[in-house]
C-alpha cells in the first residue's frame, strides 16, 4: 500500500507520479505528476531529487470535497457526534469543508452560538462553515436576524429538519436575504402531507404496512419556493431533494432563470425504498427479491424494517433515484450533500416507526458516488464536480489543483474496496444501513488548507 | 368424515398434550386484544406449556426501557417463545433480531397478522374445500388492515383470487398485488364470489377523509343480505372481529347462517396450537 508523509509533518514534500488529476475548476482530466511542497501545489519538475515519490498510477487526485449539509450534533447531542469527531469523519471521507446544520440543542439561531461553533471548530480536521437557523428556536414563527448572522460568516439559513412552513415567513426571509447574497436552504416537505409517514409511499410501503410519504409533500414546498424566489429575487437552495417531480420543477425554474439550486444525498441516489424491506441492491443494479417483487417476495428477516433505513426525506423509489442520478449528470443537481445525521444506538435500536430519522454519510458519500461511476450512471469528472467545486462555489469557496495554490485536495484509490464497519468509521455514530458492505473507493490522503488531515487509515492527530 | 379442527382441539385438550412441556411462553400484548390473546393462552396451555404475561410496551422516546432492552432482559428468565402483539409494523423483526427466544407475530401495526390468516384459511377450507381458483372478496379498510395483508399472502399461496372493495383511499395502493383485483364498486367484488370477508372499520379513521361519514360508508360499502345475494349461492361471510354491527355488516348478516364468525374464533385455538408446536420442534 502506498504510504504518504506523516500526519504531523504538514511541510512534507511529496510527488505522486502518473496520477489521474481531475480539476473541474480548470476542466482538467489528465494523467500526470502532482507535487505538494510545503503545503502548496508545486511544479513536479522543480522538486528536489530527495523528495518522497509515490506511484500514483492507480490513484485519482481531486479538489477537497465540500459538504453542504452535515449534522455535527454539538452543542447538545455530543454522544451522537462532536464537531471534532464529525470533522475527522469528514477528513476520512475526503472532505475539506463541511457545513454544520443549525438544529443543535440549543439551535444555532444567533450570532453568539454561530461564533461558538466556529471557535470550537478551530483545529478540527476540516473547515467547518455554519448554516444558521431561519427562525428563532427553529419555531417557524419569528425569523432570525439574518444580517447579524451574515456578519458571523454563515453560508445560509435553514430550519432543516422541517421546512419554513409559513409561506409569508419564507417570503420575508428571502426578501431580507437578497441583499446579503445568502440562500434560504429549504428542507422541502409540507408538514401536513408528511404527518404520520415513515417511508416513501409505494408498493413497498403498502406491503410493509408503513405510512407512505407522498412525493407531493416535497413538490408542494418546492413549487411554492420557486414562486417566492421568482417574486423576491431571493435565492432558494433546496437540500436533499428526493423526487423526480421536484427535480423537474427545479430544472424548469433554472431554465427560466429563477435563482434556485439544489443538492441530493448519496443515499437518495444509490439506495431505494426496497432497502426498508431488506433489499440491498443499489438503484442501478438489477432488482432482485423484494425490490423486484414487492408484494410477493419473502422479507429478509436480517434486514427488514431496519431502522438504519429510516431517514427523512425517506429513501426514494428506484425510478426517482435514477432520475436524480440523471439530474447530477446534467447539472440540474448542483451538489451531492451528505445530510450526515448521526444518532446514538438507543435512538435507532427501536421499532422502525419509533426510530430517529437520519443516517451518517460523510465517510460513505464518495464511495457511493464511485459505485454509481462504476455502474456507468455518472462520469468521474461529473461526480467530482458535484462533490467539490460546485458546492464550494455555492458557499463562496474556491477549489483548484493549479500550481501555487494551497493544497486542498483528496487522493483516492477508486478501485480499492473497503468494508463499512463501526470500527472503520471516525464518526461517533454508526447508523448506516451500509454496515458490513464492501464499497469501492478508498481515500488515501486528505489535505485541507495545506495540512494533511487524513492518511491511509491512520486517524489524524488534531 | 374429517373431524372439525375445533373438535381435534377439544379431544387434544382431553388428552392433555405435552408437546410443549417445559416450555415457557410469554404473552407480550402491547395493545389491547381479547380473542387473539385468549386463544394463544389456551393453545399454549393445551400443549402443556407454562404461560406468563409480559408487561411490554412499545418503545417511545419519552419512556425509559425499549422493546429491545426488555426482550434482552427477559431472555435470561428462561422464556423460550414470545407471542408479540405490537402497534408498530415490523416490530417482530426487531424483536427476533434482539433475542434468541422464538417470536410469534400476533399482529404488528398494519403489516401482518399471520395466525389470523391461517385460521381464516382453515375456516374457508372447511367451508369451500380447496381454495384453488376460488374468488374471495375482502371489503373495507384494506390499507390499515394487517388481517387483509396476511390474507392476501395466504390466499395467493392457496391459489385463490382476491377482489378488494372499499373507499378508493383504502384500496388503491393494492393495484398490482398479484392475484388481486381492486374493484371499482362493491357489486363488482361481490359478483359470483365464493366467500366474502368484511373488515372492522376503525371509527376514528373515518375522520381522515377516506369517506365523508360512517353513514356514507355503510350506504356504499356496508354488507347486508341483499348485497350478499350477488355472491354465489350460500357464500359464507367471514369477519376477524370485533364487528361494528350496523356499520360494515348488518347484525342480521353477522348472525345469519352465512356467518362463519364463530367458527373463526373456534379455529383460532387449534391454529395457534399448530403454530406453537411446529415452532417448538
Amino acid at each position: 500500500m502506498t504510504r504518504f508523509g506523516s500526519l504531523d509533518d504538514p511541510a512534507a514534500t511529496l510527488v505522486l507520479t502518473g496520477i489521474r488529476i481531475i480539476d473541474p475548476a480548470t476542466g482538467t482530466d489528465r494523467v500526470g505528476d502532482l507535487a505538494i511542497d510545503d503545503g502548496r501545489l508545486a511544479d513536479p519538475g522543480g522538486i528536489a531529487p530527495g523528495a518522497e515519490r509515490f506511484d500514483g498510477s492507480s490513484l485519482v487526485a481531486a479538489p477537497g470535497l465540500c459538504d453542504l449539509h452535515a449534522h455535527l450534533r454539538e452543542p447538545g447531542m455530543e454522544r451522537a457526534e462532536t464537531i471534532e469527531s464529525g470533522a475527522r469523519a469528514a477528513a476520512h471521507g475526503g472532505f475539506t469543508t463541511i457545513c454544520a446544520m443549525p438544529n443543535t440543542d440549543p439551535p444555532l439561531d444567533g450570532p453568539d452560538r454561530v461564533a461558538w461553533v466556529m471557535t470550537a471548530a478551530r483545529g478540527a480536521a476540516c473547515r467547518v462553515r455554519v448554516v444558521a437557523a431561519a427562525t428563532r428556536g427553529r419555531d417557524g414563527e419569528q425569523i432570525t436576524d439574518v444580517a447579524e448572522l451574515a456578519g458571523e460568516g454563515v453560508v445560509g439559513v435553514s430550519d432543516d429538519g422541517v421546512a419554513v412552513a409559513e409561506g409569508l415567513l419564507a417570503r420575508s426571509l428571502l426578501t431580507r436575504l437578497v441583499a446579503l447574497g445568502l440562500p434560504l436552504i429549504e428542507h422541502a416537505e409540507d408538514p401536513a402531507a408528511a404527518a404520520g409517514t415513515v417511508m416513501r409511499a409505494g408498493a413497498i410501503a403498502t406491503r410493509l404496512g408503513l405510512g407512505g410519504w407522498p412525493e407531493s409533500a416535497e413538490l408542494a414546498i418546492v413549487v411554492r419556493d420557486i414562486g417566492l424566489a421568482e417574486e423576491t429575487g431571493g435565492w432558494v437552495h433546496f437540500t436533499h431533494i428526493s423526487t423526480a417531480a421536484a427535480l423537474t420543477a427545479i430544472r424548469r425554474a433554472k431554465e427560466r432563470g429563477v435563482r434556485v439550486t439544489c443538492d441530493v444525498t448519496p443515499h437518495h441516489l444509490a439506495l431505494t425504498d426496497a432497502w426498508v424491506a431488506g433489499g440491498r441492491s443499489f438503484a442501478w443494479d438489477e432488482q432482485v427479491g423484494v425490490a423486484a417483487d414487492p408484494f410477493g417476495a419473502p422479507l429478509d428477516a436480517a434486514h427488514a424494517y431496519d431502522s438504519a433505513c429510516r431517514v427523512n426525506p425517506p429513501l426514494s423509489s428506484r425510478a426517482d433515484a435514477l432520475a436524480l442520478l440523471g439530474g447530477v449528470a446534467d447539472g440540474t443537481v448542483d451538489a451531492i450533500a451528505t445530510d450526515h445525521a448521526p444518532h446514538p444506538s438507543e435512538r435507532k435500536s427501536v421499532e422502525f416507526g419509533a426510530a430517529a430519522p437520519g443516517m451518517i454519510g460523510l465517510e460513505t458519500a464518495l464511495s457511493l458516488g464511485l459505485a454509481a461511476v462504476d455502474a456507468g450512471r455518472l462520469t468521474l469528472p461529473v461526480l467530482v464536480r458535484a462533490l467539490t467545486t460546485r458546492p464550494a462555489e455555492l458557499i463562496g469557496e474556491a477549489r483548484s489543483l493549479e500550481i501555487g495554490q494551497l493544497a486542498d485536495l483528496v487522493i483516492i484509490d477508486p478501485a480499492a474496496r473497503w468494508r463499512v464497519e463501526a470500527t472503520a468509521l471516525a464518526s461517533a455514530s454508526s447508523n448506516t444501513p451500509l454496515l458490513g458492505m464492501d464499497l469501492p473507493g478508498v481515500v488515501r490522503l486528505t489535505v485541507a488548507n495545506g495540512r494533511i488531515t487524513y492518511r491511509d487509515g491512520v486517524e489524524p492527530a488534531v | 368424515m374429517r373431524p372439525r379442527s375445533d373438535e381435534v382441539f377439544l379431544s387434544g385438550r382431553r388428552e392433555t398434550l405435552d408437546l410443549l412441556r417445559g416450555e415457557v411462553i410469554g404473552l407480550a400484548f402491547c395493545e389491547p386484544s381479547t380473542r387473539t390473546r385468549v386463544s394463544f393462552e389456551l393453545a399454549a396451555t393445551a400443549l402443556g406449556a407454562q404461560v406468563v404475561d409480559l408487561p411490554i410496551e412499545a418503545s417511545s422516546v419519552t419512556k425509559g426501557e425499549s422493546l429491545v432492552d426488555t426482550l434482552r432482559t427477559l431472555e435470561r428468565t428462561g422464556i423460550t417463545t414470545i407471542v408479540l402483539r405490537h402497534p408498530m409494523s415490523g416490530a417482530p423483526y426487531l424483536a427476533a433480531r434482539s433475542t434468541d427466544a422464538r417470536i410469534v407475530n400476533a399482529g404488528d401495526g398494519t403489516h401482518a397478522h399471520p395466525t389470523q390468516a391461517l385460521l381464516d384459511a382453515l375456516t374457508l377450507r372447511e367451508a369451500l374445500g380447496t381454495l384453488e381458483g376460488k374468488k374471495i372478496a375482502i371489503v373495507g379498510d384494506i390499507a390499515h388492515s394487517r388481517v387483509a395483508r396476511s390474507n392476501l399472502h395466504a390466499l395467493r399461496a392457496l391459489g385463490a383470487s382476491v377482489r378488494l372493495a372499499g373507499p378508493p383511499a383504502w384500496v388503491r395502493d393494492f393495484e398490482g398485488w398479484p392475484g388481486v383485483v381492486v374493484a371499482k364498486r362493491l357489486e363488482d367484488a361481490l359478483a359470483d364470489a365464493d366467500a366474502v370477508m368484511a373488515l372492522r372499520i376503525q371509527i376514528e379513521r373515518v375522520a381522515s377523509g377516506a369517506v365523508a361519514s360512517l353513514r356514507e360508508y355503510t350506504a356504499t360499502w356496508g354488507l347486508n343480505e341483499s348485497r350478499m345475494q350477488l355472491a354465489r349461492l350460500g357464500a359464507p361471510l367471514l369477519h376477524p372481529g370485533p364487528t361494528n354491527e350496523g356499520v360494515e355488516i348488518t347484525a342480521e348478516l353477522a348472525g345469519s347462517v352465512r356467518s362463519l364468525i364463530g367458527t373463526q374464533v373456534a379455529n383460532g385455538v387449534p391454529i395457534r396450537m399448530a403454530v406453537l408446536s411446529l415452532l417448538a420442534r
